[in-house]
């Protein structure tokens, strides 16, 4: 039957070559911009998404805790009626405590590098002029195994600092507003009221504004005697082989040392949701112009429907059933969805290896980029299963209508 | 099997509505095997009317038809549909073909819906009935082609492609020419007395009526009695 039915269906999408051709087309255009957009715009997500995992650590350990820890006074009298006033509350210390301990735990987890950091705010000052920075106290041995931030450097290097204990990296932007190059010396003072002088070994350009005017880098030792916090640290940087498990990896981080372990996801939550909106926004779109192509199947069927009527009146008197009619016209629909996806699919790989070869110039990159694309199959899958869906379902009315026909009705009219 | 091939009981078809219609009324008869039944009466007396719940098109207000000794009440319509594609076969007015398809094509419809026959024992007897109503160099034309006669052969051409055990027919003459008719008559003729095939046709046309083996004359919906009915023709052909 099904044969029969797919005979019956193409001469009925023959006997109407330009409608047919116009409904198609609306397919095809359909599903190329879907395809091309699309795969931009997953592109552009998985593009974006490798840049943050990259460039940010997969797990920070911090130095506070998820839940503010109940003063003594609480925990001694927990049932207490009575309200103490005035009594001096227990002064919490900054910093991990114990923190080469912690630090060599989670360095025996597997598949896990770790580096610590001791992050404090200083004043850069050079020829009198005084910036604020964030001084970040690291190993440069550990801090390369955790970081990308070598990959950014213009002048020196992190691994400079282990041989000049007075170093200090800067950013380029830090360096431009102070007028300083490298080898120069800077006054840095910490809030403690410690001044020490640090000579520039290093240079670093990453592209965010914000980091390269704001951030310095000097061995950790050096950082915690300016901030006056010796033997301390209060981040602990993780680098995971696999990203994707930050979040259980923070949990348990988090179980054995009891500070707060955020993974890259808790931590770029916002983006992670812009992300989210911007995929529904863009499917909403393109999924409306398969939509829009859909109403074309709708409107040539419906005329092949009306058309028929005799012809559907008579093949029902010769015995055909009402799921026989079904069939044809949900053959058509599918007919004009599967070719059109097939001819959408060749215009939206065509489109997209254009897309590809459009080269874009980024202020701080050297070397052009392209348009980053997802030549994946799961675009292409999602294309042709929407034109499908919204192709069969525009049949499916009309189909339903025609399958409904009351011989009858029709031959007593004919008559 | 004995008996007659198609029986009714009753019949009646009544058309709802705010006034309903009675369009057939208490009509009980007989048609036997190989037997060329005509079906006559004035316009609006429910010949068509009859005919599509004969065919199975239209379900009886009340009243129960049997073919071959099938009862038809309470059968779905898919049930229905199998019985009109193995054993009934409709020849109308206009000859409603499909146009995008050709004459052999058209007749070969019923038969690839049955499935009963491999392409080629299908397409062999396609030709072989349209060779049997002198359509045989015409096999391969749309029906744009054709002229009114031979689109009528091709349409009794494809009535008769499941072997049907009875022919149903409405106005088969009403858009033919004398000679076309007087064709179409002889061909119903031989269907019924050479092949069995029993032969019920709903005319206007006493010339074709009286090639039939028994004219049933219809008033108001109700079947008029034999002596009634051959009043009511004497004076149709005046």
């Amino acid at each position: 039957m099904i044969r029969l039915a797919a005979t019956i269906a193409l001469s009925h999408l023959l006997s109407r070559r330009r409608q047919t051709l116009v409904s198609l087309l609306g397919v095809t255009l359909g599903v190329a911009f879907f395809l091309a957009v699309s795969s931009m715009m997953q592109g552009s997500d998985a593009d974006f998404i490798k840049r943050l995992v990259d460039n940010s650590p997969h797990v920070t350990v911090y130095d506070e805790f998820r839940e503010v820890r109940p003063q003594p006074a609480l925990l001694s009298f927990p049932d207490a009626v009575v309200e103490i006033r005035s009594q001096k509350p227990r002064a919490e210390v900054r910093g991990i405590r114990q923190y080469k301990e912690k630090l060599a735990l989670i360095a025996d987890m597997p598949r896990v590098r770790v580096a610590p950091v001791l992050v404090g705010q200083a004043i850069v000052s050079f020829a009198g002029k005084d910036l604020g920075a964030t001084i970040n106290g690291v190993v440069p041995e550990l801090m390369t195994k955790v970081s990308t931030i070598e990959e950014h450097f213009v002048a020196g290097s992190l691994e400079t600092l282990a041989s000049d204990t007075n170093g200090i990296v800067i950013g380029t932007g830090l360096a431009d507003k102070l007028g300083v190059g490298m080898g120069k010396n800077l006054t840095v003072t910490s809030p403690a009221g410690v001044v020490r002088i640090m000579k520039i070994v290093g240079l670093f350009r990453t592209g965010n504004a914000a980091y390269d005017d704001g951030q310095a880098f000097v061995l950790l030792k050096r950082s915690q005697s300016l901030l006056n916090r010796p033997n301390v640290a209060n981040r602990l940087i993780l680098k995971l082989e696999d990203p994707d498990l930050a979040s259980s990896v923070a949990g348990a981080v988090e179980a054995a040392v009891g500070y707060k372990s955020q993974s890259w996801q808790e931590a770029s939550q916002d983006l992670m949701s812009l992300l989210k909106i911007r995929r529904i926004m863009m499917y909403s779109v393109v999924g409306a112009i398969l939509v829009v192509a859909s109403f074309g199947i709708y409107n040539v069927i419906s005329t092949v429907v009306l058309e028929k009527t005799r012809d559907i009146a008579i093949m029902k008197s010769m015995g055909f059933h009402a799921r026989d009619v079904l069939v044809i016209f949900l053959i058509e629909g599918a007919v004009v969805g599967l070719a059109g996806s097939l001819l959408g699919t060749g215009l939206g790989f065509l489109m997209m290896l254009g897309l590809s070869r459009i080269e874009i110039k980024t202020p701080f990159n050297t070397e052009p980029t392209s348009l980053p694309l997802d030549w994946g199959l799961f675009p292409v899958a999602l294309g042709v299963g929407f034109a499908m869906a919204s192709a069969l379902a525009a049949a499916y009315l009309p189909a339903r209508k025609g399958a409904k026909v009351h011989p009858v009705d029709i031959l007593r009219g004919a008559a | 099997m004995t008996g007659p091939l198609l029986r009714t009981e009753a019949l009646t078809r009544v058309l709802p509505g705010e006034v309903p219609v009675t369009l057939v009324r208490d009509v009980t008869l007989e048609i036997g095997r190989g037997e060329f039944v005509a079906i006559m009466g004035p316009s609006g007396s429910g010949k068509s009317s009859l005919l599509y719940l004969l065919g199975l098109l239209d379900m009886p207000t009340s009243g129960r038809i049997w073919l071959d000794g099938q009862d038809t009440a309470g059968l779905d319509e898919d049930a229905l549909a199998a019985i009109r594609l193995r054993h009934l076969g409709f020849v109308f007015q206009f000859h409603f073909l499909l146009a995008e398809f050709t004459a052999r094509d058209n007749v070969l419809l019923p038969m690839r819906r049955l499935g009963a026959l491999s392409a080629r024992e299908a397409s062999d007897k396609a030709d072989a009935l349209l060779a049997s109503v002198g359509l045989a160099e015409h096999a391969h034309k749309h029906p744009s082609q054709l002229s009114g006669g031979q689109r009528q052969r091709v349409a009794i051409a494809r009535a008769l492609a499941n072997d049907p055990k009875v022919i149903l027919a409405d106005e088969p003459t009403g858009a033919l020419d004398t000679r076309a008719s007087a064709s179409l008559r002889d061909s119903f003729h031989d269907l019924a007395h050479r092949k069995g095939c029993s032969i019920v046709a709903v005319t206007h046309d006493p010339t074709f009526a009286r090639a039939a083996d028994r004219i049933l004359y219809l008033v108001d919906g109700r079947l008029q009695p034999p002596e009634r009915a051959a009043e009511l023709f004497q004076l149709s052909i005046r």
